[in-house]
């Protein structure tokens, strides 16, 4: 299992490169969506707009941070589900994002997409929001600052750690429960 | 008649969220790190080596373990010969809590259901209560996040499936939800009652200490061969492999109709921040 050090934006090269199980300590701006937002971002690209961040090499984070306390960037700031934003991400994936943070299952439907496309799904650890947060050096709000924890945060980031749940080539890393009933 | 001030309430149940939400209970670190030592997988043994982690900076730093801090849930006992003075208990636990997650910089996770606008201050809280013999107030907490709230399921089975039945549906659920939950979880089951007590049992039965054992010897076998059932599974921690998907299982039962046989899984992921004030 390798250990990647990659910077956004993300290039195709940097993604294809990715196996299922390798490490990745990510560094760069990174923007924060999570199931409203998507929402709200689905709806601009309906009505003809665009999306409220640079897409082309883009890491979508599935967060919805905990507020800041005094002088710290960000409170704590956790992985969510992901699969509950699976019916958006082929969309997003198809505007040029290269990679997507959260923690839990994807659908088929995803993983063929990130096929398609040459993307990425990132895990990061559930629960481990307090420890992440060392890694977000700056935090702001880029949209929707209406939806609270769900607003749209461009976060720069340092070394975030996460692992390659699922590679652009159909590798996946979770493992199939064995079910003896 | 013993009356309780409100604010002596109401400071108390503020002080008992920011504790819940910053410091893991003693006993689900003993069980995260006795886990670290017997777990096989090693991405398993780095997940639980980060929660470790986190949870030493949490508690050192006023750190939110997690950032979904929940909703806030609360099981209260109310003795018949107490009462509350200067406010009603609704009001006090409701103030109390939306203090609390401002000044905790703690997230406010409630919605509206359908257009999901935030309510903005975490209310409502979630409120059961139970008159109860005696002049004692207990209030039990619980930050109750979505992500393992989601994979928690109540099913109506017939007598005939018995606990079997139960088992299947249980281990069935589990493996279901994989990863999602973040794993190692702690699963509460409920079985009995009605279609609503069940999974309100099944939620009560996850304020019980990892390392107890229930007082019943048949439901603490049936608690250890679900635990043992689960962790055949082969999740592991965050659904990467291993033998540690679970904690613990905890199981309360409740007389049921002769032709039913609710049973409840409320599942609660590692982060299990509860706590509890006597007053």
């Amino acid at each position: 299992m390798a250990t990647w050090h990659l910077t956004t934006p993300l290039r195709s090269e940097d993604v294809l490169q990715l196996r299922a199980g390798d490490v990745v300590l990510l560094s760069g701006d990174i923007y924060t969506a999570r199931d409203a937002a998507h929402k709200r971002i689905m709806e601009q690209l309906d009505s003809g707009g665009t999306p409220p961040f640079p897409t082309e090499g883009a890491v979508v984070y599935y967060v919805g941070p905990a507020p800041a306390p005094p002088g710290r960037p960000i409170g704590s700031a956790g992985p969510t589900t992901s699969g509950r934003m699976d019916s958006y991400t082929p969309r997003m994936l198809a505007l040029g994002v290269r990679a997507t943070i959260g923690k839990g299952k994807r659908s088929d439907t995803v993983r063929n997409a990130m096929c398609e496309h040459g993307a990425v799904y990132l895990g990061a650890t559930g629960g481990a929001g307090a420890l992440l947060s060392q890694c977000v050096l700056a935090a702001e709000v880029v949209a929707y600052e209406e939806l609270g924890p769900e607003a749209v945060r461009r976060l720069t980031v340092r070394d975030f750690p996460l692992l390659v749940i699922n590679d652009a080539c159909g590798g996946e890393l979770y493992v199939t429960p064995k079910l003896d009933l | 008649m013993r009356i309780i001030e409100a604010s002596a309430v109401h400071a108390a149940v503020r002080q008992m969220i920011l504790a819940a939400n910053r410091v893991l209970g003693d006993d689900v670190y003993a069980a995260l790190k006795s886990s670290m030592e017997s777990e096989t997988s090693a991405s398993g043994r780095e997940v639980l080596r980060q929660l470790l982690e986190n949870a030493d900076l949490a508690a050192s730093g006023g750190l939110a373990l997690c950032q979904d801090t929940g909703a806030a849930v609360f099981f209260v006992e109310m003795g018949e010969d107490v009462r509350l003075g200067g406010g009603s208990l609704q009001h006090v636990l409701n103030s109390a809590m939306a203090q609390a997650y401002e000044e905790g910089c703690l997230r406010k996770s409630m919605c509206h259901p359908l257009t999901r606008c935030n309510t903005g201050d975490n209310r409502p809280a979630i409120v059961h209560t139970e008159l109860v013999e005696g002049d004692r107030l207990t209030i039990r907490y619980m930050a109750k996040g979505g992500g393992s709230e989601n994979m928690s399921r109540c099913t109506m089975l017939t007598p005939a499936q018995g606990w079997q039945g139960i088992k299947e549906f249980v281990v069935r659920r589990m493996a279901e939800a994989g990863p999602n939950p973040c794993p190692p979880t702690i699963v509460g089951v409920g079985i009995g009652g009605t279609f609503d007590l069940a999974p309100a049992r099944a939620k009560r039965a996850l304020f019980r200490r990892l390392d107890d054992v229930h007082p019943d010897a048949e439901v603490a076998a049936m608690e250890t061969e679900l635990l043992d059932a689960l962790n055949a599974l082969g999740i592991g921690p965050m659904g990467l492999g291993g033998r540690t998907t679970c904690l613990a299982v905890k199981i309360a039962l409740h007389p049921c109709h002769i032709a039913s046989l609710p049973v409840a899984v409320n599942v609660q992921c590692h982060s299990a921040r509860h706590r509890e004030v006597i007053l």
